[in-house]
């Protein structure tokens, strides 16, 4: 029975990351994702035939509340939500991580040296995805609103991970360990996660939600060799490598290292710094952004996370069929950190309908500004600010941004004169080229929408 | 499981894990977080076997094994169904949902 069961883990693991593979074009997606769906239900179910196994009950329980609560709360979900839902997800997962190798100490210690090891590190790195993640959730979820710091925030994080580790090999050394030294590990390893994760502003949570996802496969692995399971532990590397390689990637879009995403966040830091901006905003109605917009050649839309909160992706891509009946080119441009997660404005696009042929990144597009005749900015702010690419001073300078700049006109939606999320002013609002179109964006969008129909006549 | 085989699993896993993602567009980075999200699900299987060898009369091990367990299968359930819901939309050329 063992061997059969060993197999079955083998393919699984096989599946997943055939399923994964699958996900290299929009085509061949979804039936990846419905092959690791079929793999999993098999992992599950062989599982059920390990040797030994009792509490069946308690376990079927478990199952069938932690399954059905999660599927319930992902099927409702709203896309703009999506973020944080794949944050909590997560979070379970480390939580469940580190829960294993609490049982394993439980039961009286694991092992030998290396697998102790690595247990305590699992749990170390799943209790702090599981910790950080409810944290990331909270803040996303708009729970928890302030961005708070502690005086001294990077040397308490330094003792708080300086102390798990003693309290980590005070487990490893100890053949089993007092209930009380494996209790105080856990409890230092969650406040170290919250504690990373509460000073860390919106701008920098597609990163910390990718770096929490490759945590938390990072410590399913260790757990994986814990229990001589090669499936944990070929699933959960996987993961924790293409984890890591997208945080690289988001942290390179932002052009912010991931060591300053943590321990220097732009919130704390945008406040001074940045030249004095001259010029002022200028204003523009509906009716002249939709003339504007209709008698251009090529519009170019940049949807920030101002569209996606508001729900008008649906509005814009209306806008925009409109104006390519009337002969307009209208192409998307896609800043990889718009949203709260890495392509989080792509699915925004893909919910509303936006054929993906007509998106593009920030590298596919950025050379086709100088050529359109109007940009049409909603609810950006940050990824389009020309003082990245100019003023040294700023907390965002160098950060590779969209040049709407370059256009010959842009148009900014935007509900009011506020700066954005990161607090910094927007130089691009008081160029020569730029008007302000104040409003939320569903309804601003829909007058600008009116306003075209009436100009077809 | 023999140290160093296990090394080599790990090695190779993170290989492959880095080429088969670097290989995927920009446009579905967000399915393809939530989907590597199911993927470590898997954490179910380990979280049953442990609460499968816990010890019946102790209810600590009980308790931290049902809470294993729970959030696994809260994992998979729930990184699956987002990361279908999503790429659903992604399903045609000519774009959405209808």
């Amino acid at each position: 029975m063992n061997g059969v069961i060993q197999l079955a883990y083998f393919g699984v693991a096989v599946v997943f990351i055939l399923g994964l593979k699958a996900m290299s074009s929009p085509v061949t997606a979804r039936k990846g994702i419905v092959w690791a769906g079929y793999a999993m239900i098999a992992a599950t179910l062989v599982t059920f035939y390990t040797p030994g196994m009792q509490n069946y009950g308690l376990m079927i329980t478990a199952i069938v509340t932690g399954g059905a609560v999660a599927w319930w709360s992902g099927k409702v979900v709203k896309m703009t939500d999506m973020p944080q839902m794949v944050a909590i997800y997560n979070g379970m997962g480390g939580g469940a991580a580190a829960a294993i190798a609490a049982l394993e100490f439980a039961r009286g210690g694991t092992h030998g040296v290396t697998a102790t090891t690595l247990a305590v590190v699992g749990a170390l790195i799943g209790s702090v995805a599981f910790s950080g993640s409810c944290v990331a959730f909270a803040k996303l979820q708009g729970i928890m609103t302030k961005t708070w710091r502690l005086p001294q925030q990077n040397l308490v994080n330094v003792v708080l991970a300086g102390l798990a580790v003693v309290l980590g090999l005070a487990i490893i050394v100890t053949e089993t360990p007092p209930a009380v030294i494996v209790i105080a590990f856990f409890i230092v390893a969650l406040v170290l996660g919250a504690i990373l994760t509460t000073p860390i502003g919106g701008a920098d949570m597609p990163v910390v939600i990718s770096l929490l996802n490759a945590f938390t496969g990072l410590a399913v692995g260790f757990e994986g060799y814990v229990l001589g399971n090669p499936a944990l532990i070929v699933a959960g590397i996987v993961v924790g490598a293409s984890g890591t390689l997208l945080t690289q990637l988001m942290a390179k879009a932002m052009n912010r290292p991931i060591r300053n995403v943590i321990f220097t966040p732009l919130s704390g830091a945008a406040a001074g710094g940045g030249e004095a901006i001259e010029g002022t905003m200028k204003e523009l109605s509906a009716l002249d952004a939709a003339s504007v917009m209709r008698y251009a050649s090529k519009v170019i839309i940049v949807p920030g996370y101002g569209m996606a909160v508001a729900g008008a992706q649906h509005k814009v891509w209306e806008m925009a069929q409109l104006l390519e009946e009337g002969g307009v080119e209208v192409a998307f441009a896609i800043h990889p950190v718009a949203g709260r997660m890495p392509g989080h404005m792509n699915v925004l696009l893909a919910e509303a309908g936006v054929p993906y042929d007509k998106i593009f990144d920030l590298e596919e597009i950025n050379a086709d500004f100088p050529q359109a005749d109007v940009a049409l900015v909603i609810g950006a702010n940050d990824v389009v600010n020309p003082v990245a690419r100019t003023d040294k001073s700023s907390p965002i300078y160098g950060m590779p941004i969209l040049n709407v700049d370059m256009a010959h006109n842009v148009i900014v939606v935007k509900r009011g004169q506020g700066a954005g999320y990161s607090g910094i002013e927007n130089a691009l609002f008081y160029k020569d080229n730029c008007r302000m179109l104040y409003g939320s964006a569903q309804q601003i969008i829909g007058e600008v929408i009116t306003h075209v129909k009436a100009l077809e006549v | 499981m023999e140290g160093i085989t296990a090394l080599y699993i790990f090695m190779l896993a993170a290989f492959t894990g880095y080429e088969v993602i670097s290989r995927v567009p920009v446009i579905l980075h967000t399915p393809l977080m939530s989907g590597s999200n199911f993927v470590h699900g898997v954490v179910l299987v380990g979280a049953m076997v442990v609460l499968g060898h816990a010890d019946p009369e102790d209810p600590t091990q009980l308790a931290i094994g049902f809470v294993a367990v729970f959030l696994g299968a809260a994992n998979a359930a729930g990184g699956y169904v987002v990361t279908e819901r999503m790429l659903a939309m992604f399903k045609s050329k000519s774009g959405g949902a209808q």
